[in-house]
């Protein structure tokens, strides 16, 4: 059974070794925070951090993390570029319906923590995977570039 | 919107705000349940008509008992008892009760209301209409429980109750200065009466310390932002079990056959049960199938992939939607169909005509694609079925689950969770039905129905395909004189009535015939289109093929003539006027009263000059670009947007601004108003550029976010301005803002790309339409 480390903690998953990381979450974990969109790595929903680095979840076998350090939404709160992330958001209330903001923030954090001050072009790089059917992409823009400042300072 | 099929209309009726002050004192809460919840129950002929949420079934109430309660330690929980889709409405509505109340925003809890229209009043989530409907209402409940609490504070200290007034979360007594707060005056309030309408103290605009300002934060922005927040998808029940289903591809088809020897193989498959279909119209009920049932979404999927299943397809297999595409084109080049509106003689007006025009618009079929897909949880413990559920309108829900269980509405329970998207999707509860039906095959153990994508894209409720096709004629100054305009599209009727041909009211009221040009000489053709999937409600519905073609015409005959498009849509739409729907034969206006809510051609006018404005119209621009303008009245809101678009060598098109101004009567949650149309810029932009549904054989070619696509940040514009045109004061009829923002931004994406390019886009999507500069 593959062993990993969820949000700081030693965890032992009973599901199938095949079994993506996001439904081992969801429905063995019921850490729900981790959102399934589309099952195929093409909507950003399920984005988890592995080893620090923005990882879709739901084509992710369990067995390919066993032994690795998975950070998720739930925990990104303590991570302090995650925090201010979810600042931005919240001090510019980016969500409509709010599903994709779990991976949008996951991808937001993961961006900042590798390029503290992202220009336009490589804030859509980065983020054109994560699809938000609501259309807050504007606000998200801003929101990672309040964020940005945010740890700057 | 509400698809108001004569069924549903006898279904039940609103009527329980007729008698409500006597039932509140005389016979409480199953004596209000009793009144409104009767069935078939139809107005007397001597009635008056009736509109806005007096006619929504179920109607409305404002009982602060029903929506408003104060616990002792001070806080107050607020119930919202519509569906929050990204609308805010969570947000919104208890925020106008809170400010009438006097409360601290800090100090409110929302309480999420279950399905159950007789307590609530209406609760279908769609339309546009949740604060249109409810700002009253609210306010109402608001203010009566703010007298209630006032009344117990006087009583207290022994005064009169106009020497008191409410502070902020407190009520006081200036003279004495002595205050009373919320909560301890929360148990002497709850035993008064509640005030009579007529006697309630509404808060003047100057008092508002939240409505109008747009300054109250998302209630649940944190818990979104932290994975805190409960959609349809998480929720988890002790023992709940997992299912998928294998849905026939075409609608229509049934399971001949099907092996599951293998998939019972699957570690955590634990059963495989039939769903039954059901015989046209598709109404909301499931599509049948076969389920695989396990301990885990993932063994499920497996399980499905297993499974061997052969389908007889039915009489929509050869729905095919290139030979649909040239039937719809071939009614729509020949006279006839249904005349839904004739004024004059537009025949010989285009006969006489110094000039005329033609042109013929193609709009594919679209799907609501919410991020989080259809889904439902249902149990059922001693013959009481309980659901969780992302669903717009819950009422429907619990009315099929019991209809298919053979239960009471009684029976069943729906508890509304967060919607991860809905977009008229979820209003459609079939998912619903299939969770309960699978929960009674495991002798009501908790099962998840999730749909995967795949699933959603095959199997949605889908955009209706359109042709239109537009003929005008002008005089020797280029005024329009003749305008005949063809709308051909499989209706939204089909689905509750499979032999439905031609559009019913509501969609021709989306702008086809209510079309508010100042023409003398005007002729609305409806020929027929038959269903072959279900037809549904996509945002805007409608108006989204009807204003493209119509905003992509009237631009199309200035750039004939030689004028700007912006002055020459301002002389289209003729001087400020206020125009009765039902004289241009739209019965329906949203159902709003006509005389309340006329189509008033001054306030369109001006959110095109005000978007024109504030875009700088008529900048000069270098090559390559471009700006568009389309205006568009729709639900009982006016919209107006300038898009500005560059087209590269390579014929790549960017979008470097976009502005759109609203008229949606007063501004209750700016912030909000600001976000919804933010929203409908992009998702504009991404079924004008990418969105396109298929049919091959009767069924969707599309699987994915690989084949349907959607925006992505890097195809949203460089910056979008909001405009929010001014109402005169809170007592102006409200209009509609999730949907209004839609239908202007394909027409003016398209007009801008003509004005940089010269090349003109008829068919959506644009796709690689666009040829090399």
């Amino acid at each position: 059974m593959p062993v990993l480390t969820i949000n700081g903690e030693q965890r032992e998953l009973q599901f199938a070794e095949d079994t993506p990381l996001l439904w081992a979450l969801r429905d063995e974990l019921a850490m729900t925070g981790t959102k399934f969109g589309c099952g195929m790595a093409m909507c950003g929903a399920c984005t988890v951090h592995v080893d620090g680095q923005p990882t879709r979840s739901c084509v992710t076998p369990i067995s390919a993390v066993a032994g690795k350090s998975v950070t998720t939404i739930e925990a990104i709160s303590e991570d302090a570029v995650g925090k201010q992330v979810q600042q931005a958001w919240n001090q510019l209330d980016v969500p409509q319906c709010g599903y994709c903001q779990s991976g949008q923030v996951m991808a937001a954090t993961a961006l900042l923590k590798s390029n503290p001050n992202p220009d336009d072009a490589a804030i859509n790089a980065a983020m054109s995977g994560n699809i938000c059917r609501c259309g807050t992409y504007n606000r998200i823009r801003d929101a990672i570039k309040l964020a940005a400042k945010a740890v700057q300072s | 919107m509400n698809a108001k099929t004569p069924k549903q209309i006898n279904r039940e009726v609103a009527i329980c705000n007729i008698s409500r002050r006597r039932l509140l004192q005389g016979f409480a809460l199953s004596g209000l349940v009793l009144a409104v919840g009767v069935p078939g129950v139809l107005l007397a002929e001597d009635e008056p008509e009736k509109f806005g949420r007096d006619a929504m079934p179920h109607g409305w109430t404002d009982d602060p008992l029903v929506f408003v309660a104060i616990m002792a330690d001070g806080t107050v929980k607020i119930v919202c008892h519509r569906a929050e889709m990204g609308q805010g409405v969570r947000t919104s509505l208890p925020m106008v009760v809170a400010d009438e109340l006097g409360a601290d925003w800090a100090q409110v809890e929302i309480v999420q209301a279950p399905g159950d229209e007789p307590k609530y009043g209406n609760q279908n989530t769609d339309g546009s209409r949740s604060m249109r409907h409810f700002f009253m209402p609210m306010r109402n409940v608001g203010a009566a429980a703010r007298m209630m609490l006032e009344a117990a504070a006087a009583a207290h200290w022994g005064v009169a109750v106009a020497e008191v007034k409410t502070g902020v979360h407190e009520v006081l007594h200036p003279q004495s200065s002595r205050s009373l707060g919320f909560g301890e005056l929360a148990e002497a309030a709850s035993k008064l009466e509640v005030p009579e309408r007529d006697q309630l103290q509404l808060k003047t605009a100057e008092q508002f310390r939240y409505i109008g300002k747009g300054k109250t934060h998302l209630v649940d922005g944190l818990d979104m932002v932290s994975g805190k927040a409960i959609y349809g998808i998480d929720v988890t029940l002790p023992d709940m079990l997992h299912a998928v289903v294998a849905r026939p591809p075409v609608l229509g088809g049934k399971v001949t056959d099907y092996d599951a020897t293998e998939v019972l193989k699957i570690p955590g498959v634990l059963k495989v049960v039939t769903i039954p279909g059901s015989p046209p119209p598709a109404y909301f009920n499931p599509l049948g199938g076969v389920a695989v049932i396990a301990t885990n979404t993932w063994a499920a999927l497996q399980g499905r992939k297993a499974l061997k299943i052969t389908w007889d397809h039915g009489e929509h297999a050869s729905y095919n939607s290139p030979q649909f595409r040239a039937e719809m084109e071939q009614s729509a080049r020949v006279k006839g169909g249904a005349v839904v509106r004739d004024e004059g003689d537009v025949y010989r007006a285009l006969e006489n005509a110094s000039q005329t025009f033609s042109a013929e618009y193609y709009l594919p079929h679209l799907s609501q694609a919410p991020m989080e897909p259809p889904v439902a949880t249902a149990r059922i413990v001693d013959g009481h079925c309980e659901l969780w559920a992302p669903v717009q309108d819950p009422q429907a829900g619990r009315d099929l689950v019991a209809r298919w269980l053979e239960l009471d509405a009684d029976k069943v329970t729906v508890n509304v969770t967060l919607l991860g998207g809905g977009f008229g999707r979820k209003s459609k509860p079939d998912y619903m039905v299939e969770a309960a039906w699978l929960s009674r095959s495991m002798d009501g153990q908790a099962v998840k129905v999730t749909w995967s994508r795949e699933d959603d894209l095959h199997h949605s409720y889908f955009h209706t395909v359109s042709v239109e096709r537009i003929e005008a004629g002008v005089d020797e100054d280029g005024k329009p004189v003749a305008w005949l305009h063809r709308t051909v599209a499989p209706t939204i009727l089909s689905t509750f009535d499979d032999s439905a041909l031609v559009k019913m009211p509501i969609e021709l009221g989306m702008g086809v015939v209510n079309v508010p040009f100042a023409i003398d000489n005007v002729r609305i053709e409806n020929p027929e289109a038959k269903a072959h999937t279900r037809i549904g409600w996509f945002r805007s519905v409608s108006n989204v093929p009807h204003a493209f073609a119509i905003q992509s015409f009237v631009s199309e005959m200035a750039a004939k003539l030689d004028r700007d498009t912006k002055d020459y849509l301002l002389e289209v739409i003729g001087p400020p006027r206020q125009l009765n729907p039902a004289k241009l034969l739209d019965s329906w206006n949203y159902g709003e009263s006509p005389e309340e809510y006329p189509i008033d051609t001054g306030r369109l006018r001006k959110v095109v000059e005000a978007v024109a404005d504030k875009a700088n119209w008529g900048k000069s621009l270098p090559k390559g670009r471009g700006q568009g303008i389309a205006a568009h009245y729709s639900f009982v809101s006016y919209t107006a947007a300038v898009v500005e678009v560059e087209v590269d060598e390579d014929g790549e098109l960017s979008i470097p601004r976009v502005d759109i101004a609203i008229d949606c009567g007063p501004a209750i949650n700016p912030e909000r108003i600001k976000s919804q149309l933010e929203g409908a810029v992009v998702m504009g932009i991404s079924l004008a550029m990418l969105g396109e549904i298929t049919f091959k054989d009767g069924a969707v070619e599309q699987n994915n976010f690989d084949g349907y696509q959607l925006s992505r940040m890097a195809d949203a514009p460089a910056e979008i301005h909001v405009h929010i045109v001014p109402a005169d004061d809170y007592d102006a009829p409200l209009g509609g803002v999730g949907e209004p923002g839609l239908p202007p931004i394909a027409p003016a994406l398209c007009n801008a790309i003509f004005a940089a390019t010269g090349q003109r886009i008829r068919a959506l999507p644009i796709a690689d339409q666009l040829e090399p500069m």
